[in-house]
C-alpha cells in the first residue's frame, strides 16, 4: 500500500517535470503582456500574429514540405534497399548495414558538417535541395531499421510462394511482399517524417539562402528573443500530437509499437 | 530469383557511398590538411589540427563536455529506471496511456522543449517570478552548468526509459515466478534477476542518453548562454564563424573517436546486448 | 504403365563447396505419389526445389514432358508447391490466397468463384471464404495452402514436409486425406519427408536419399523388404544388420553359421550385409534354434514386445507377441525368405582409411 503510493507519488513528480515547462509555454501564450515576467491578461492575439508572421509561415512550410518529401522518398528507397539488403549474402550484408548504421551512431553534428563539406567541396549552392538531400540521407537508415525485421520475420517461402502460383518476381513484391512487411514500411515513413520534424542539427550546417525550417528560427529566436507567438505555436503543436498519438493509440490494439 | 532481389540494394550503396562514406572520409582528408579548402592545389598535409587540440583551453571543453554528459547520463539512469520500472509493472490498460503521456513532450519540437526551460528558467522567468511571489530569494541558474545539465535531462530522460521499459516489459513472468518459488523476496528477485535482465535496455539507455548530450552545441548554447562552451560549440564555431574546416574536421574526428571508443567500453559492459533491438524498440 | 512426366539427369547442386544434390537421375510417372525420403541435409529439399525452380542446379537437366525446363523461372512452370509452414499470405483472407494464381490469370469472376468454391469443399472448408488466415487452425492453414496450390490444376505437386508442423492425431488424419486427394484430382504428387512411416505409409514409389545420392528406388513394399544397403535397412524400420560372406548363389554365412538363403548373383566369397527384420525372427526353445542367445533385456511395446537377445557377441533386436524372462537361454529362428543379403558398401571412411 504505501510502495503503491510511494510509485504514484514519484511518478507525478517526474510528469510534473516533463510537463511543467511546457504548460508554461501554454500560459504564456495566453499572455496580453509581451514581457516573460508580467502577466498583462488574457488574450488570443498571439494565436493571430502566429499567422500572420511571414518568418514563422515559411518555416513552417519548409519544414513540412521537406519532412513530407524526404520521408517518401526515404521510405521509397529505405524499402526497397532493405529487400535488397535481406537477400544479400552474409558478408556484404554486414558491410552494408554497419555503414548504413554510421549516421544512426554518429553524433548529428559530425553528419551535418560532413555533409556540409560534401556539398561545398562540389560547389554546392547551400538551400532547400541540400537540406532535402540530407534529411533523406538521415532518414533511410531509420526506414531500413524498422523494415529488416519485418522482412526476417515473413515466412521466408512467402516470395517463392507467389512465383509458384505465377506471379513474375515484380507482381510477387507488389502483390506479396510490399503488403507482408507494410507495418514495418508505415512505421519507417511515420518515423522519418518525424525526424525531418525535429531535426535541427543536420539541418542548421545543411541550408541557406533563406531556407529555414521551425528548429532554425526558433534556435535563432531563442538568442535574440523569442516572439511571443511561438508559445502559442507550441500550443497547437502540443494539442495537435496528444489528439494525433490518442486517435492512434485509441485505434491500434497493440498500441506499443505505433508511439514513437 | 535470391540473386535478382540482392540487386535492390545496389542503387541505396551508391547513395551510401556518396552521402555517407565520401563526406566523412571528407572530413577526414580536412583533418590533415591545411590551406583554402576552394583551392584543392592549396592544400597540403599536416598534423597541426591535431596537436593544436592539446591545449589546455581545448582539453578543457573535452573534459566539461564529458563530465556533464556523464553527470547528465547518470541522473537520467537514476530518475528513469524508477520510471521504466513502474510502467513496466503498471496495470496492462494503463500502461500504454502512461508510455503514450510519458512520450507525448519528446514529440514536441526539441527546440521548443529546450526554449521552455529558458522561459522558466532566466533570471527573470517563471520561476523566480513564483519564488518572488512567495517572498523567497531568486535562483540563479542560467546560464550556467546546472541548467545545461537540467536541459539535457529533459530532453534525453525518454531515451533512458524506453529501452529500459522494453527490457523489462519482455521479462517472462515466468522467471520471476520461480525466483519466487525458490524463496527469493522481492529485494532479491529485483537485485538478481531484474536488474540483471535489464543491463542491455541499461546499455543501449545510457548510449542514447550520452552520446547526443556529449556531442550537443543547441542545449549548452541556449541554457549555458554562451560562457559554457562544450566541444559541440567548438565545432559549431570552426564551421560557422571562423570558417577553420580543417580545426573543425579534426574536432570532428577527435568527437567520432571518442564516441566510438565509449560505445566499445559500453558494449563490453554487455557482450550480448542486442543494440539493434532497443534502439528499433524506441519506435 | 504411364509415361514420364518428369525426369532428372545428371542433377548436381553444391551449396559452398558441399554437394547437396549428387549426380542424381531419376524419373517420375504421370500420377505416380513418390516420396523424396531421407534425413535431414541429404539433399530431398534440395531436389525439390530444384524441380519447382527455386533453386538452379550447377549441371545437369530436369525435362518436363520431354522439354528442358532448366531456365524457366518458377511462375512459368505448371508445377505447384505446398511449402513447409504453408506460406499463406497473412495479408489475405482465404478466399484471396486461393483466387491468387487465378487472378494472374486472369480468369473471369464467376470461373473463379466457381472453382474455389469447388476447392474449398475438396479441402472441407466451405464457409470459411472471408476468414483471416492467421486464424486458422494449423491443419486449416494446410487445406488453404492445398486449395491454393491446387486451384490451378497443375500436372505436378510438390510437397515439402507439409505435415511437419501437425501434432501426431492430425497428421495422420491428414495423410489419408492427401492420398485421397492425389487418387481424386489425379495429379502427380512429389512429396518430401524425413519420417519413414510416413513415406512408406502414402507412396506408390519411395525414393530413399542421403548425403545428396538416391540410395535406393522402389515401392515401399520393396524398400522394406529387399533394402540395398545398410543404409536403407538402418533408415527404414528396425533391422539387425551383421557382417557376411556370400559363399554362392543361395547361401550365405555369417554369425559363424551357413544359412540358406534366396538372393543370388554375388560373386564367391564376396563379403556382404545381412538383414533380418526384429519381427521375422522367431523366438524358439534353446535346442530348436538356429542360433542361441539369452534374453538381455525386455520392453513392451503395445503390440508387442521389444527384445534384445544376446548371441555370440551380437545383439538382436527382435520383435515378438511372446514376452520371454530376462535371462533366458532361448533359441532363434528364420526362414531362407527372412535374410535379406546386400552388396557391402564401401563408405567413404573407410575408402579413405
Amino acid at each position: 500500500m504505501v510502495g503503491r503510493t510511494i510509485k504514484r507519488i514519484y511518478i507525478g513528480i517526474i510528469f510534473l517535470f516533463l510537463y511543467a515547462p511546457i504548460l508554461v509555454l501554454i500560459i504564456y501564450s495566453f499572455n496580453e503582456s509581451k514581457s516573460r515576467g508580467h502577466w498583462g491578461g488574457f488574450t488570443l492575439k498571439w494565436y493571430g500574429e502566429l499567422f500572420r508572421d511571414p518568418d514563422i509561415i515559411k518555416a513552417l512550410y519548409y519544414t513540412f514540405i521537406v519532412a513530407l518529401l524526404s520521408s517518401l522518398i526515404s521510405t521509397v528507397i529505405g524499402t526497397f534497399a532493405a529487400i535488397g539488403i535481406h537477400n544479400m549474402g552474409l558478408f556484404g550484408k554486414k558491410i552494408v548495414l554497419n555503414i548504413n548504421y554510421l549516421p544512426v551512431l554518429n553524433p548529428d553534428i559530425v553528419t551535418g558538417v560532413a555533409l556540409m563539406t560534401l556539398f561545398v567541396s562540389v560547389n554546392m549552392r547551400l538551400g532547400f535541395l541540400t537540406m532535402l538531400i540530407s534529411h533523406v540521407m538521415f532518414n533511410i537508415p531509420y526506414v531500413i531499421l524498422s523494415v529488416l525485421p519485418k522482412l526476417r520475420q515473413m515466412n521466408r517461402h512467402m516470395a517463392e510462394a507467389a512465383l509458384d502460383l505465377g506471379a513474375t518476381p515484380f507482381y510477387a513484391m507488389r502483390k506479396v511482399v510490399i503488403p507482408e512487411i507494410m507495418p514495418g514500411v508505415v512505421t519507417g515513413a511515420l518515423m522519418a517524417f518525424t525526424l525531418s520534424v525535429d531535426d535541427f542539427v543536420i539541418s542548421f550546417f545543411n541550408t541557406g539562402s533563406g531556407v529555414t525550417n521551425l528548429s532554425i528560427v526558433i534556435y535563432s529566436m531563442a538568442r535574440r528573443g523569442i516572439k511571443p507567438s511561438i508559445n502559442a505555436l507550441s500550443t497547437i503543436m502540443l494539442l495537435t500530437v496528444a489528439v494525433l498519438l490518442l486517435v492512434i493509440n485509441k485505434r491500434t490494439a497493440k498500441g506499443d509499437e505505433l508511439i514513437p | 530469383m535470391k540473386n535478382r532481389a540482392k540487386l535492390l540494394a545496389y542503387p541505396y550503396i551508391v547513395w551510401m557511398a556518396i552521402f555517407i562514406v565520401i563526406p566523412l572520409l571528407l572530413v577526414f582528408f580536412y583533418s590533415i590538411t591545411s590551406g583554402n579548402i576552394y583551392e584543392p592545389s592549396s592544400l597540403s598535409f599536416t598534423l597541426e589540427h591535431y596537436s593544436k587540440f592539446f591545449d589546455m583551453l581545448y582539453l578543457n571543453v573535452i573534459w566539461k563536455s564529458f563530465r556533464l554528459a556523464i553527470i547528465s547520463t547518470v541522473l537520467c539512469l537514476v530518475l528513469g529506471y524508477p520510471v521504466a520500472y513502474i510502467i513496466s509493472k503498471s496495470k496492462q490498460k494503463h500502461r500504454s496511456l502512461l508510455l503514450l503521456f510519458f512520450l507525448l513532450p519528446i514529440w514536441m519540437n526539441f527546440l521548443l522543449r529546450t526554449y521552455a526551460w529558458m522561459a522558466i528558467l532566466s533570471p527573470n522567468g517563471f520561476l523566480n517570478k513564483a519564488l518572488e511571489f512567495f517572498g523567497l530569494p531568486p535562483i540563479e541558474i542560467m546560464p550556467g552548468q546546472t541548467a545545461v545539465v537540467l536541459g539535457m535531462i529533459y530532453n534525453f530522460l525518454p531515451f533512458m526509459v524506453l529501452p529500459i521499459y522494453t527490457v523489462l516489459s519482455k521479462i517472462d513472468k515466468n522467471v520471476l515466478e520461480a525466483a519466487a518459488d525458490l524463496g527469493a523476496n522481492s529485494f532479491i528477485t529485483f537485485i538478481k534477476i531484474i536488474l540483471p535482465l535489464s543491463v542491455p535496455g541499461i546499455v543501449t539507455g545510457i548510449t542514447m542518453v550520452f552520446m547526443p548530450a556529449v556531442s550537443t552545441f543547441v542545449i549548452s548554447r541556449l541554457l549555458g548562454g554562451g560562457k559554457e562552451l562544450l566541444i559541440g560549440n567548438l565545432i559549431e564555431q570552426q564551421f560557422t564563424i571562423y570558417r577553420d574546416w580543417h580545426f573543425g574536421s579534426a574536432l570532428s574526428i577527435i568527437l567520432m573517436i571518442m564516441i566510438l571508443v565509449s560505445m566499445a567500453i559500453m558494449s563490453k559492459v554487455d557482450n550480448n546486448n542486442n543494440d539493434d533491438e532497443g534502439r528499433t524498440a524506441m519506435w | 504403365m504411364s509415361r514420364k512426366i518428369i525426369e532428372l539427369k545428371n542433377l548436381t547442386k553444391s551449396y559452398n563447396g558441399t554437394k547437396a544434390v549428387d549426380n542424381i537421375n531419376l524419373f517420375i510417372r504421370e500420377n505416380e505419389f513418390i516420396t523424396l525420403l531421407g534425413p535431414s541435409g541429404c539433399g530431398k529439399t534440395t531436389t525439390l526445389r530444384m524441380i519447382g525452380g527455386f533453386e538452379n542446379p550447377d549441371s545437369g537437366d530436369i525435362l518436363f514432358e520431354g522439354v528442358r525446363i532448366n531456365d524457366l523461372p518458377p511462375y512459368k512452370r505448371n508445377i505447384n508447391t505446398i511449402f513447409q509452414r504453408y506460406a499463406l499470405f497473412t495479408h489475405m483472407n482465404v478466399y484471396e490466397n486461393i483466387a491468387f494464381g487465378l487472378r494472374i490469370k486472369k480468369t473471369p469472376k464467376d470461373e473463379m468463384d466457381r472453382r474455389i468454391k469447388k476447392m474449398l469443399k475438396l479441402v472441407e472448408l466451405e464457409g470459411f471464404e472471408k476468414r483471416h488466415v492467421d486464424s486458422l487452425s494449423g491443419g486449416q492453414q494446410q487445406r488453404v495452402a492445398i486449395a491454393r496450390a491446387l486451384v490451378n490444376e497443375p500436372k505436378v505437386l510438390l510437397l515439402d514436409e507439409p505435415l511437419a508442423a501437425l501434432d501426431l492425431k492430425l497428421r495422420k488424419e491428414m495423410q489419408i486425406e492427401l492420398m485421397d486427394m492425389q487418387k481424386n484430382v489425379g495429379i502427380t504428387f512429389i512429396y518430401v519427408t524425413h519420417d519413414q512411416e510416413e513415406a512408406l505409409t502414402m507412396s506408390d514409389t519411395v525414393v530413399v536419399m542421403n548425403n545428396g545420392v538416391i540410395q535406393q528406388v522402389g515401392s515401399p513394399v520393396d524398400i522394406y523388404n529387399e533394402p540395398k544397403n545398410r543404409f536403407v535397412a538402418d533408415f527404414i524400420g528396425e533391422s539387425n544388420i551383421l557382417e557376411g560372406v556370400m559363399i554362392e548363389d543361395y547361401l550365405v554365412e555369417f554369425a559363424g553359421k551357413k544359412f540358406k538363403c534366396v538372393d543370388k548373383g554375388f560373386q564367391h566369397n564376396e563379403p556382404v550385409d545381412v538383414v533380418i527384420r526384429p519381427e521375422d525372427i522367431d523366438v524358439t526353445r534353446r535346442e530348436d534354434g538356429l542360433l542361441e542367445g539369452v534374453v538381455t533385456s525386455v520392453v513392451f511395446k503395445g503390440v508387442h514386445y521389444e527384445m534384445l537377445v544376446e548371441s555370440n557377441g551380437f545383439e538382436y533386436m527382435i520383435h515378438s507377441t511372446d514376452m520371454q524372462e530376462v535371462g533366458s537361454e532361448v533359441g532363434l529362428t528364420f526362414g531362407p525368405e527372412d535374410i535379406h543379403v546386400m552388396k557391402r558398401e564401401v563408405t567413404e571412411i573407410e575408402k579413405q582409411g
